[in-house]
């Protein structure tokens, strides 16, 4: 990028408008370079088979920043997602195990598209809550969100007294033994679970950019008051992004589960993390009214690729950690580059105009 | 009046300010006389502010130089300008409502012991001090957001004083304030003078201008029109130098019948945080084709009463009307469904989504009109927006680009357009020429009188007198929140609209609330 600039400078312009492309799709470089470098460094890295492991990974965080990313274009903020995915995979293991006893002496079991329905109500109803604090009680979005994040993690613990339930196979007689594919079955070549990544990731664009409930979502992270005035229902979309959140999230607490053939409690801590870097490394503004679900998606990938590439390469965890937060704060700063000259070209192009 | 007693304490040569997509100075020179008030006056937009921002290091000049005693100085930020003894007091007031009086007052000047340790009881005795002389009675330990407009004027006010300013430059300071309180501010001003401080004074109020001043310089569309000392002065030549010998003419191109009745209000309340009602039973209706103007001090309470109609507080009580049916809908939504607009008067924060584009804020109130189920046609979003860019001639590089980067002209042009996609009934403006340039200004009006004409009934807010003689077909003045008056356009002058608009404010013996309108008229 430092190229360029230097380059073209009799023709500022021109100058600016390429620098302004190179800084749109930097996170889309930052994602080729980062996938050459491990081409080339770490063995077995463009393997089909580690190709599929680490899609697999990447999409677990991809589903909770989709879901982030529009609470964040909202202007607000949810931590609890990874508290709801450990409490979601509890819910999706003890209906399996135990179903549901009403109280009549006789228990209801459960087939597996009728557990993944009830996961997600109940992700979606956390997002409810979610919703429900911050837009009537005025709890700001950063601790109605941290008070759920601890509410959801402690009631997952008391689900099994802190135990794993294991062995998660399902039982053909009640029509869940089909629980284990959401993880590991495939279609076509490809996981499951990145089918409904992408299934989730199409609706969630779509949603962003062809309906007026996207449009919304972008204003009232931009300017609530001004969205307030023109007519946008500022509270149910708030609702809807923190529904939508949860929801994501409890897609991700059923395919850990099914992955795993158990569900643990802790399962998910420190998920919310990754999923807002994901978010803000694809461009995602934390003070609201600006993303892309495209974008996200990209930043999830670059997170994924360099922990699995560095993981493939040796390097410790410790390390690890270092090269991913110095990542995100590059990300952000770069960021910062892009909208300043944005704006610049912008105004020029009006100044123009005015003369 | 010589020279030698008032020399020139600080000078502009050459200056020019240029703002993306508008000139707001173009190459002035201005002498500032110490000793002495230096007024200012000019239309909204004429370039007043930009030049005071100059001077107090608000901005900074793109072309020519600020000369202070014979040497350039150039001021990077207000600190710089303080240092040179320049204080300013704007017209939107910089305070920190949730700090105390004293605070406030002593903000980045701290009184303290060793540079760490603030000495709250010598601040608050330094703001008592102050706020005698200003002959004002409020407690320096009274939160700045509880104190009435007027008072925080005062606060601000003293906040220049304490500074002990060479320089002093006062934005508008009368707005918010009563006619005993002008009084005193006069008699402070009267004060300073003597002590040599040379003062700017921006007003509106062209009485109050010649009462005061002993130089006048006069700015229209960015650059000095008339520079000269008082004596000799009138309204008159004041406004000659303002408006141009062209005297702008906003007058109806075409007669109309008004139509039938269209949008009534009755007995709209409004409580005020900190007690008191913010609108206080007003009543008032509006046939279609009708331009009404509501005129009032700031605070009279008129852009809360549009605000009401549109719905934006949920606790405002009375009723409603458009076409004879009530209008029952609670939420903004659904009264932009009634065929109600509002184009809010803080375009910034109200108006628009900084952020997003051009397009996506002018379809934002009727994003439906493109819909089908759930499912947005963008390319007939595109070209509903290219039509009504046409009509409203807003001057656009593309509809893409981040709706900030247009000048304020067409930012209210974009405004307009998102409140007439809604295809209202009635149009509530509030200062809709707030702001922007001439030239955008009267097509706005003509926009205004274009959609009356077609049989939209509108309600425009405006501080502007001439403004509102010109357009408007009937005047309501508005005043602590009540309906003061209500005129005809034929029988309206404008020393009775100025009268009404100050009931309420004078110092002793409020008129009572239901004071005949007869009188007035």
């Amino acid at each position: 990028m430092s190229h360029a600039t230097t380059d073209a400078a009799p023709q500022p312009a021109g100058n600016a408008n390429l620098l302004l492309v190179l800084l749109k799709a930097r996170t889309f470089i930052a994602l080729i370079v980062v996938f050459a470098f491990f081409a080339f460094a770490a063995p077995n890295f463009l393997s089909s088979a580690n190709m599929v492991i680490m899609s697999k990974h990447v999409a677990l965080n991809a589903f909770l920043a989709i879901g982030m990313t529009f609470v964040i274009i909202s202007g607000g903020i949810d931590l609890s997602v990874g508290s709801i995915v450990g409490l979601c995979g509890m819910v999706a293991g003890w209906l399996m195990l135990h179903g549901i006893d009403p109280g009549f002496g006789w228990t209801m079991h459960f087939n597996t598209i009728e557990i993944c329905l009830i996961v997600m109500a109940v992700g979606a109803f956390i997002g409810a809550i979610n919703g429900f604090l911050i837009t009537k009680l005025n709890v700001a979005p950063f601790i109605a969100t941290l008070g759920t994040l601890y509410v959801c993690r402690g009631a997952a613990m008391l689900f099994s007294d802190g135990r794993t339930f294991p062995n998660l196979t399902g039982n053909p007689e009640y029509g869940s033994h089909t629980f284990r594919l959401i993880g590991a079955g495939s279609f076509l070549g490809l996981p499951i679970s990145i089918w409904m990544l992408i299934a989730v990731a199409v609706v969630a664009a779509y949603i962003s950019r062809r309906t007026p409930l996207g449009r919304y979502i972008y204003a009232v992270g931009g300017n609530e008051r001004g969205a307030a005035l023109s007519g946008v229902k500022v509270n149910q979309i708030k609702m809807f992004v923190y529904m939508f959140s949860g929801l994501c999230a409890a897609l991700v607490g059923l395919i850990i589960s099914s992955q795993l053939v158990a569900a643990h409690p802790a399962t998910g801590q420190t998920f919310e993390l990754n999923a807002i870097a994901a978010a803000v490394l694809g461009g995602t503004s934390m003070s609201g009214g600006r993303g892309r679900i495209g974008g996200t998606i990209v930043g999830a990938f670059v997170i994924g690729v360099l922990s699995d590439g560095l993981v493939m390469m040796g390097v410790s965890s410790f390390w690890q950690t270092v090269i991913k937060g110095l990542v995100i704060i590059a990300a952000v700063v770069v960021d910062q580059a892009q909208q300043k000259l944005q704006a610049r070209v912008a105004l020029q192009a009006e100044a123009a105009l005015g003369k | 009046m010589s020279a030698e007693r008032h020399p020139v304490g600080l000078r502009i040569r050459g200056g020019t300010k240029v703002y993306p997509g508008t000139r707001a100075l173009k190459a002035v020179d201005f002498d500032l006389r110490m000793g002495a008030v230096n007024v200012l006056v000019g239309e909204n937009g004429a370039g007043k502010s930009t030049m005071m921002k100059v001077i107090a290091g608000v901005e900074q000049l793109t072309e020519g130089q600020v000369l202070m005693d014979g040497a350039e100085v150039r001021f990077n930020g207000t600190d710089e300008a303080r240092r040179h003894g320049i204080g300013i007091v704007f017209q939107e007031l910089n305070l920190f409502p949730n700090m105390t009086v004293a605070e406030n007052i002593f903000i980045n000047r701290e009184i303290t012991r060793g540079r760490v340790d603030i000495d709250m009881s010598a601040q608050r005795e330094e703001t008592r001090k102050l706020m005698r002389r200003l002959e004002h009675d409020i407690d320096p330990d009274a939160m700045v957001g509880d104190l009435r407009v007027g008072q925080q004027q005062i606060v601000e006010i003293a906040k220049s004083l304490a500074q002990d300013a060479r320089v002093l430059i006062l934005d508008e300071p009368t707005s918010a304030l009563s006619a005993a309180e002008v009084e005193i501010l006069f008699r402070v001003i009267a004060d300073l003078k003597r002590q040599g401080v040379g003062i700017v004074y921006i007003s509106h109020r062209l009485e109050e201008l010649i009462r005061i001043g002993d130089y006048i310089t006069v700015l229209r569309d960015g650059a000095i029109t008339g520079a000269r000392s008082m004596q000799g002065v009138d309204v008159d030549w004041i406004v000659r130098a303002m408006i141009g010998e062209a005297s702008k003419d906003f007058a109806k191109e075409v007669e109309h019948d008004y139509g039938a009745e269209i949008f009534r209000a009755e007995d709209v309340t409004l409580p005020r945080i900190g007690g008191g009602m913010a609108v206080d039973h007003v009543s008032m209706a509006l046939r279609a084709g009708e331009i009404l103007g509501v005129y009032g001090l700031m605070g009279a309470g008129r852009s809360e009463f549009l605000e009401c109609v549109i719905g934006r507080h949920p606790h405002a009580g009375g009723s409603f009307f458009v076409d004879g049916r009530p209008l029952k809908a609670r939420s903004v939504a659904g009264r932009i469904r009634r065929g109600i607009a509002l184009i809010p008067e803080d375009r910034k924060n109200d108006g628009l989504v900084q952020m997003l584009s051009i397009r996506e804020n002018m379809t934002l109130s009727s994003l439906g009109a493109f819909t089908t189920g759930f499912h947005m046609n963008l390319s007939k979003e595109r070209g509903t927006v290219r039509d009504f860019v046409r009509r409203l001639t807003v001057k656009i590089a593309s509809m893409e680009n981040p709706v900030s980067s247009l000048s304020g002209g067409n930012q209210q042009k974009v405004v307009i357009g998102k409140a007439l996609m809604t295809r209202p009934r009635v149009l509530l403006m509030d200062e809709p020429s707030r702001g922007i340039d001439i030239g955008a200004k009267a097509e706005v009006f003509r926009t205004m009188r274009k959609l009356a004409a077609d049989g939209l009934g509108i309600i425009f807010v405006t501080s502007d007198i001439e403004e509102l003689m010109a357009l408007s077909d009937r005047i309501v003045v508005m005043s602590n929140g009540r309906v003061t008056g209500e005129f005809d356009r034929r029988q309206a002058t404008e020393t009775a609209v100025i009268a009404a608009s100050a009931k309420g404010h004078a110092p002793a013996n409020m008129p009572p609330a239901n004071m005949p309108k007869e009188e007035i008229a």
